[in-house]
């Protein structure tokens, strides 16, 4: 195995010194004998990037993702760990199914990947699945979410969030009050009205969100909250944990960037779930990871086949890619605007969802003897994104075109290298 | 004029009043002997018809007929259209044929707008209707249908004239037209509706909004009344048709209460007894068949004016001399 030694790296964005990555372990000290240099003056070493919600698409829909292609998606982007969401075909509700996304992980490796399990079976929302069976298999979930849907049902959320205390769980909840959506297409608002659109009020998301912090305060159980989007659930968040209940939120890097304005070309490449939201949404959400309110930004990268993109909005799938282009997201409006800090920036995009994950071997500090997962990032320089050099299957980025900083340089996988020079090692 | 006509907002005052006074000159075809010009003899005219609706197909193909064009029907019904065949791969197909103007209809909002922006296709696009958004040439053929009957009394335009729109706002893509059209030409538009029956954020669009229909129409110079269908009742919009008609109908006791120039509009298809008593709507106010005329009418000007020509329509050609030309 290849030993490294990072000249000149800047850990968290902190003073240049070196790191040695050798045997699956970071050391500070320096060594000079059979070692591969890199040379990294100006680029900042952070903590290999955790991803809480990420579409793999495997098994039942390898035309959009495979396990292997969004694992090189996710290295690209600098992570070193990611979790799949358990919306496939068929649905990861049973512990045969995380075992095999987790092995399809194991085989790739590029990145780890960690199922997350589904709270309902088929993610109908009707009975509770085996969760410990999936808690205890080899893929050993945590994290349970039937993302894409709402568990919508007050007494269900219950019983779910109950349960898997057993195991030191957690429910994901896609916070969508089901009736209040029915035909939503995007933000429901003025623009909403113009165009035409059926609307996704804000209040929808806000009503489940409030329900659940109150369930999970009431039974004393872990609630995250994915992909918050508006002004109001950062509010609700806020006053959650000021109150001291044990709720975690997310938010994406494209509801930090894009507003629904974009939906005025109705090209769906822009059609997502929860919708792009106002301006206003956009800087509540931005405030509320800078001060902590949220916890994590996770990707919601969602693959989807060209054709599904390429017709009229209604007819189009929700979802976006981003797992290649978060850290760049992440720096142009939170670290650029003054914000985060890199350190912030670690805490929220890999100590903190490897903490609401439990995993024990990401999200650790690159201190002497921590496993060697870690990213290195060129803060300097930008990129103009094409659709057509994502590794992913899909090409459904919202961000083509657009200019953004950053990028990343060499990942690293228990000392492993994923990725050199900005390219699959 | 713009290349396409996507939205009644991509009409400035200039381009509108150039498509009243151009089917003005077109309606006067109607009362010749030989309805027909040579204007775009060789040009292929595509109605794209996703959703069934047979008067507009029937007034955009009689349009396009009347100036030579030839014309190609699509529609949905008994094709690939309703199912598999997308909006793209139609749309090469229709690329490939070499038309010069798609007119389409479509369940979805955008559609057209996405048909015109993709680059499937190098065509003149027409909206005749997308999803709950926008039916422009409705607005045109309505405005156009005002404009004839209070625009003598108003100097020949339809500034200060009060248009009271009644009904479903929320689903209508007549209501979105009219309202900004109607601006565009200086009326001042009241939309009445329950307040369920509102878009979210209706108080930006620079109209007068009102739930009260006696309130609004007495002052009314034109007042359009809009097809509530029944089935949004199972929505919950409004407890019962009768509660609706009682509340929003435009039956004879509130006809009684217009000025004597008011006229009453209607898209179509009425729902008689619904939003309009069958009194209303045969009544000398109503202009209901003359929108119809009128929206040839207008739709000959449009195709004419985005194919066609800048020119006004005095210097048309002369009717062609070959009558009965079925294609
Ligand atoms: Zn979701």
């Amino acid at each position: 195995m290849t030993t490294y030694l990072l000249k000149n790296v800047s850990v968290l964005g902190g003073e240049p010194q070196d790191l040695v990555l050798k045997d699956g372990v970071v050391s500070t000290g320096s060594t000079t004998e059979g070692v591969e240099v890199i040379d990294a003056t100006g680029l900042i070493a952070l903590p290999g990037l955790v991803d809480l919600h990420t579409h793999l698409r495997e098994p039942g829909r390898e035309d959009a993702e495979t396990v292997e292609t969004g694992t090189h998606a996710a290295a690209l982007g600098g992570f070193t760990a990611v979790h799949a969401m358990a919306n496939t075909e068929p649905v990861a509700d049973t512990a045969g199914v995380v075992e095999q996304v987790w092995r399809l992980g194991r085989e790739a490796g590029y990145c780890d990947v960690f199922p997350v399990g589904a709270v309902t079976v088929g993610l109908a929302g009707e009975r509770i699945a085996e969760l410990g069976a999936m808690a205890d298999s080899a893929a050993r979930v945590r994290v349970f979410s039937d993302d894409g849907r709402c568990v919508s049902d007050p007494l269900l959320m219950r019983r779910a969030l109950e349960y898997v205390k057993a195991f030191d769980g957690v429910i994901a909840q896609h916070a969508q009050e089901p009736r209040l959506t029915e035909g939503a297409q995007m933000n429901e608002g003025e623009l909403s009205g113009r165009l035409g659109l059926a609307g996704w009020p804000a209040v929808a998301e806000e009503a489940i969100i409030a329900r659940d912090c109150l369930l999970a305060a009431h039974v004393g159980s872990r609630l995250h909250v994915c992909h918050v989007s508006t002004a109001g659930s950062v509010e609700i968040v806020r006053q959650a944990k000021a109150r001291g209940w044990n709720v975690t939120a997310e938010v994406t890097p494209h509801h930090l960037l894009l507003t629904d304005e974009l939906a005025a070309t109705y090209d769906p490449i822009y059609k997502v779930n929860p919708p792009l939201r106002s301006a206003a949404d956009v800087e509540a959400v931005r405030a509320g990871l800078a001060d902590g309110t949220i916890d994590i930004v996770a990707t919601d990268h969602a693959p989807h086949p060209h054709e599904d993109k390429d017709c009229e909005w209604a007819a189009a799938a929700f979802g976006m890619l981003g797992l290649e282009t978060a850290l760049s997201v992440v720096q142009q409006t939170m670290v650029d605007t003054g914000l985060l800090d890199w350190a912030g920036v670690a805490e929220r995009m890999s100590y903190a969802p490897a903490r609401i994950g439990r995993l024990s071997d990401h999200g650790r500090a690159l201190e002497d003897g921590a496993p060697a997962n870690l990213v290195l990032f060129d803060p300097s320089v930008s990129r103009v994104i094409d659709s057509s050099e994502t590794a992913s299957l899909s090409r459904n980025t919202p961000y083509a075109g657009r200019e953004l900083p950053g990028r990343v340089v060499a990942t690293f996988l228990r000392g492993k290298a994923t990725v050199l020079d900005g390219k699959l090692a | 004029m713009k290349r396409h006509l996507l939205s009644a907002a991509d009409l400035t005052r200039e381009d509108a009043e150039l498509v009243l006074q151009t089917a003005d000159e077109m309606r006067s075809l109607a009362d010749r002997p030989i309805k027909k010009l040579p204007a775009l003899r060789g040009r292929t005219v595509v109605n794209l018809f996703f959703e069934d609706s047979t008067r507009t197909r029937i007034s955009f193909e009689a349009a396009a007929k009347r100036l030579s064009a030839d014309v190609i029907n699509f529609s949905a019904k008994g094709s690939s259209l309703s199912k598999g065949e997308s909006l793209k791969d139609t749309a090469l197909t229709l690329e490939a044929m070499g038309a010069d103007a798609v007119v389409i209809r479509h369940g979805a909002s955008g559609a057209p707008h996405r048909l015109a922006h993709s680059g499937w296709v190098r065509s003149s696009v027409v909206n005749a209707g997308d999803g709950t958004h926008e039916h422009p040439t409705q607005a045109l053929l309505d405005a156009f249908t005002m404009w004839r009957h209070l625009g003598p009394r108003n100097g020949g335009t339809l500034d200060g004239q009060r248009i009271a729109i009644v009904g479903d706002v929320l689903h209508s893509r007549v209501a979105r037209s009219n309202a900004l059209l109607l601006q565009t030409l200086g009326a001042e538009v009241t939309l009445v509706s329950p307040p369920t029956l509102f878009p979210v954020g209706v108080e930006t669009w620079g109209v007068e909004t009102s739930y009260d229909l006696d309130a609004v129409i007495p002052k009314a110079d034109a007042v359009m009344m809009l097809r509530v269908q029944r089935e949004r009742m199972n929505g919950g919009f409004f407890p019962t048709a009768r509660e609706y008609s009682r509340r929003y109908g435009l039956d004879g006791r509130r006809m009684a209460t217009l000025q004597d120039h008011t006229i009453v509009m209607h898209p179509g298809p009425m729902v008689r007894g619904m939003e309009i008593t069958a009194d209303v709507a045969d009544s000398q106010r109503s202009v209901i068949v003359e929108q119809v005329t009128n929206g040839v009418a207008v739709r000959m000007a449009v195709l004419y004016l985005l194919l066609g020509g800048s020119e006004p329509a005095g210097s048309l050609a002369e009717p062609v001399e070959t009558p009965g030309d079925h294609s």
